[in-house]
């Protein structure tokens, strides 16, 4: 690894004083000046047609000073998507009419006022029931997607027939298609062969700070304050829903409480208080409560797939066959299901691949990414059969992973237009695996497997997971002023990953300065920020260590020219450090920073900001002209080479404890090994790690939506009925442990990759793989689950071989 | 919830589903229309100045928040999370759930820490409660579990850090050495969404050594 003096140090990030102090503000903790708020009428069915609604009383009570309904939204958004209010609710808990009042009592009162006159339609709750003959769809225009258009896809009598309820037809007509290599082939020269149905459920995002949002017009402008997971890219859908121009959008939110993919660029909803404060000139807080973020909020949707796969007696996976069924909920597009062979054909690189799937509106709240978007189940649902093929074949799971693992430009993934599959720009993951398996003492501890201690059988398990690591293309903007000090501009959004901050040190690295001569500013849309990568899909620490390098290297030639031209020489006699230009070989002989700031302000032009690159994108433009002139600039895009797609590695090792008198799953230890090149900033790198891997472990173990499925209303909407994992369900007795391949990625100038996403499949999977390794040393097929999340009863259930009450793919029970 | 709501006609009975059984089912599955979930009744108050909802008796009363004396009218369903955060503008006190579930709005009443989404403001008068931003000394030296958090660049996105820093300031007044196990016992009551719990953990044996020291 490089020596940087910054880059790969622990340090405060500066945020983090507000935070401890209680000062940091969050959108619910911003006010204004005669600010009223804004409750919700929201659907108390699955799929329904408002055949009318009577607001007159409700705004006759006194204290209400206006209600929004569908009709006052400016244009119909186009299907599939959603509109932050309708006429048409196609879940339970979708907004239908907003209303304000000067208080939230008040406006509930109201709202209880409003006369609403629904006609229940036709609804589904579990995809495979809409895939079935003569079944209901949740949208009255179709039950999918084909392509762009929306399509309804009906599985016939004779698809089905032969087939056990609750199994998939591996041939029957499917949305969507790839596949490389020979699978017959593939399936003819493999050794084991294991099929099997699994389901991976849905799970809620449940970020700690739910989506509420504040707003008011001011002069024309927009003032709003959301919870998003990105400064600069929430500005244009916020301008798009209040009808106006993104230079009149001014947006706010310098800290947010968690958005795990669900608030990535906004939400449609923050629509209702921008046209509400609009409506009635007065400031508007809209706060969502756990309820509502539990029906409005996203959820990953879940995948029912029927999956076949082909080892070879050396372990090499010669063959994967996935038929994959996404649940979406009633809007959108989802590729999760797609996604189990697209993630499965990079961590484990079968000769031979195909992937079928169809991703099926449901009458359940909507879907979007979660961190690793169809990452997480395809590991979740591979690995316990990548480890069942091995025990057949009487082989290490660590080391048929490692047999199969991807390296330097693996390809994988559904091959493009040119019949030629895409790579990515670096894997290291034979070496993550080692990491991992020497912190965990994998050999030793495999020798663990099915120990008894009273009724508790010890299970061990692994698994490899990759995801997304980096976007690219991003601008970087920073100015040098006269007061000698760095000021650096973040458009990325603060989710508390640290990203953000870490970042922006590449800059600071990069120019030798001292990181307390650093300002960052962040979150505030009129600080003049550049066009930056969303705080999701572990985008930022590639996506800004480059576009940040880039202004270093920007900002590197303009200082050594400004000595060049004072001091004489060419700008490559010059180089810097220590806070100043100086000539090479003659430290003596230079400029302080300070004095560089103020010369650049002297010549202007390009070195101060006034002239620009013409690459940048016109958000940066913008943010740099209103910085010209206060120092020496340092702006550029990213067009660094991509070498292809950026993906980090995490090998995930758990040892968990099995109770079969009361079914309870204890999680004793996990560690990981990872590939995600050079690490920024050490503690904030361990908290993905954990982080996602925990909530992998809600995945594997807790984290599910029950429904009613007569009335297709929810059961479990709220913390204690559908759990993320709280401190006691995690090893907490010792730190858990991680440790980096540390290779750099070749494509990043400084290595960088991100790491969020692979963390939380490695954590599932490797949780999901060691409670089918504890149950099957109880005899053979006491491990097959194929669903997640296990809980007590389904182990319990098995292992009186009692009847489980509904077919194997079942959604929601 | 309300009768208005829902209204069943001829062709959705002929479906099966009566507005009887409708409501029936929805109440089995603890649905509800209603959004009077999670609201907050302030009225008179001073930093929104609200209109006093209808039937609503405010009564004037004496909490001393942060070692001040505070007169604040409050109707009797006012829970201390909302006076904080809208009487006071005490803010650094959050609401997660409104409902005993996550512990973001935990605050110590006389040392002893209570969900304050679940507290009534009438049942702390004339007690001491104690807020996030009553952490701080008067000039600026933080609490050991707050230099803690520092140092060990505990949590994420924060939105639970006053809930866990408050309960654990709880636990570091009743046990200065504790042992993790027992720190994330103390702390089973306070949800991390972003899952932190590793250095949340380490930053509480790091406030204990600070404590130790001090």
């Amino acid at each position: 690894m490089a020596d940087y003096k910054l880059l790969g140090k622990n340090y405060r990030t500066p945020d983090l004083y507000a935070k401890v102090t209680g000062r940091s503000k969050y959108a619910e903790d911003h006010r204004a000046e005669g600010m009223v708020f804004a409750k919700l009428l929201v659907s108390p069915m699955p799929h329904a047609r408002v055949r009318s609604a009577d607001t007159s009383a409700a705004e006759a009570l006194p204290g209400v000073l206006g209600v929004l309904t569908p009709d006052d939204l400016p244009d119909e958004v186009e299907a599939p998507n959603e509109a932050a209010l309708t006429w048409e609710p196609k879940y339970e808990g979708e907004p239908i009419i907003a209303v304000a009042a000067v208080n939230e009592q008040i406006a509930s009162d109201a709202i209880e006022l409003i006369n609403l006159d629904l006609e229940p339609l036709p609804f589904v709750l579990d995809p495979l029931e809409s895939l079935r003959p003569d079944s209901p769809n949740a949208r009255t225009d179709g039950n999918t997607t084909v392509g762009r258009e929306i399509a309804t896809i009906k599985w016939s009598a004779s698809d089905l027939a032969g087939l056990a309820s609750g199994e998939i037809p591996m041939e029957a007509e499917a949305a969507a298609e790839w596949s490389y290599g020979d699978l017959e082939a593939g399936f003819a020269e493999a050794d084991v062969i294991v099929e099997e149905h699994s389901y991976n459920q849905s799970t809620s995002h449940q970020p700690l700070e739910s989506r509420t949002t504040m707003a008011y017009w001011e002069g024309g402008k927009l003032y709003v304050y959301p919870s998003v997971q990105s400064t600069a890219r929430s500005v244009g859908p916020m301008a798009r829903w209040a009808g106006i121009e993104p230079s009149n959008v001014v947006l706010i939110n310098e800290f947010t409480g968690g958005g795990f993919g669900g608030k990535i660029s906004g939400y449609v909803h923050a629509q209702i208080p921008i046209l509400l404060s609009k409506k009635i000139s007065r400031p508007v807080m809209m706060r969502i409560s756990r309820r509502e973020e539990n029906a409005i909020g996203r959820a990953r949707p879940g995948v029912q797939a029927r999956i076949r796969l082909g080892m070879r007696s050396d372990g090499r996976i010669t063959a994967l066959d996935v038929h994959g069924v996404g649940e979406q909920g009633p809007y959108g597009r989802s590729g999760d299901n797609m996604n189990v062979a697209g993630i499965g054909s990079l961590c484990y690189q079968p000769l031979a691949c195909r992937m079928r799937g169809t991703n099926v509106y449901t009458n359940t709240p909507p879907k979007g990414p979660q961190r690793a978007p169809g990452g997480v189940q395809s590991n979740t649902m591979l690995e316990p059969i990548i480890q069942k093929a091995a025990k057949q074949l009487g082989l290490d799971q660590v080391e048929v992973h490692k047999i199969n693992a991807p390296e330097g430009q693996a390809k994988f993934g559904a091959p493009g237009r040119d019949g030629e599959q895409g790579n990515v720009s670096s894997a290291f993951a034979r070496e993550a695996i080692d990491k991992g398996a020497e912190l965990f003492n994998w050999t030793e501890r495999k020798a663990r497997s099915g120990q008894r201690n009273g009724s508790k059988v010890t299970g061990i398990g692994m698994s490899l997971a990759a995801y997304s690591a980096g976007a690219s293309g991003v601008d970087g903007l920073f100015v040098l002023r006269p007061d000698g000090r760095l000021y650096i501009q973040s458009g990325v959004g603060n989710l508390g990953t640290g990203s953000t901050f870490d970042t922006m040190r590449t800059a600071a690295e990069g120019l030798d300065m001292p990181w307390d001569k650093c300002e960052v500013a962040w979150g505030d849309s009129s600080k003049h920020l550049p066009w930056s990568c969303s705080q999701g899909g572990s985008s930022t620490t590639h996506a800004h260590t480059r576009a940040n390098w880039a202004a270093v290297e920007d900002a590197v030639q303009k200082i050594k020219e400004i000595a060049a031209g004072d001091l004489g020489g060419e700008a490559d006699d010059y180089e810097i450090g220590g806070e100043r230009v100086y000539r090479s070989g003659n430290r003596s002989q230079g400029l302080s920073f300070a004095r560089v700031a103020q010369r650049a302000i002297d010549l202007g032009g390009k070195f101060d900001g006034h002239e620009l690159p013409e690459d940048i994108n016109g958000m940066t433009t913008a943010s740099a002209t209103a910085l010209a002139g206060q120092g020496l600039m340092g702006v550029a895009k990213d067009n660094y080479a991509e070498g292809g797609r950026r993906m980090s590695f995490v090998a995930g090792y758990a040892e968990v404890e099995v109770d079969i008198e009361t079914g309870n799953i204890r999680l004793v230890d996990y560690a990981a090994g990872s590939d995600a090149g050079t690490i920024l900033h050490p503690k904030t790198y361990g908290a993905q790690i954990f982080g996602g891997a925990i909530q992998g472990f809600s995945v594997a173990l807790s984290s599910k939506w029950v429904y009613d499925r007569r009335w297709g209303l929810a059961v479990a909407k709220r913390f204690y009925s559908n759990r993320p994992p709280g401190i006691l369900d995690v090893p907490h007795e010792q730190p858990m442990k991680w440790a980096n391949a540390d290779l750099p990625d070749p494509f990043n100038p400084l290595g960088a990759k991100g790491i969020g996403e692979a963390a939380q499949g490695a954590g599932s999977a490797s949780v999901a793989s060691a409670i089918a390794d504890a149950l099957e040393s109880l005899g053979e097929g006491n491990g097959d689950f194929h669903r997640t999340p296990v809980t007590r009863d389904m182990i319990l259930t098995k292992l009186e071989q009692a009847p489980i009450g509904h077919d194997r793919l079942t959604a929601h029970v | 919830m309300s009768q208005e709501i829902i209204e069943v006609t001829e062709e959705t009975a002929q479906q099966g589903v009566s507005r009887r059984n409708f409501i029936k089912g929805a109440i089995a599955a603890s649905a509800a229309v209603s959004s009077t979930n999670y609201l907050f009744r302030s009225n008179g108050g001073t930093v929104l100045a609200q209109t006093p909802a209808a039937g609503a008796v405010e009564r004037l009363i004496t909490v001393n928040v942060n070692g001040r004396s505070r007169r604040i009218e409050v109707p009797p369903m006012e829970t201390v999370a909302t006076t904080l955060r809208y009487k006071l503008g005490l803010t650094g006190t959050k609401i997660g759930c409104d409902r005993a579930e996550c512990g973001a709005c935990t605050v110590l009443v006389d040392g002893v820490p209570h969900y304050g989404c679940s507290l009534l403001t009438h049942s702390v008068r004339g007690r001491e409660v104690t807020t996030i931003e009553g952490l701080e000394a008067e000039d600026g030296t933080l609490h050991p579990m707050q230099q803690a958090v520092l140092e060990e660049q505990g949590f994420q996105c924060a939105f639970c850090m006053s809930g866990f820093i408050m309960n654990s300031v709880a636990l570091l007044n009743d046990n200065q050495s504790p042992t993790r196990k027992q720190a994330a016992e103390w702390l089973s009551g306070n949800l991390c969404r972003c899952a932190d719990y590793d250095k949340i953990l380490t930053s509480v044996m790091r406030a204990a050594e600070i404590t130790r020291g001090a």
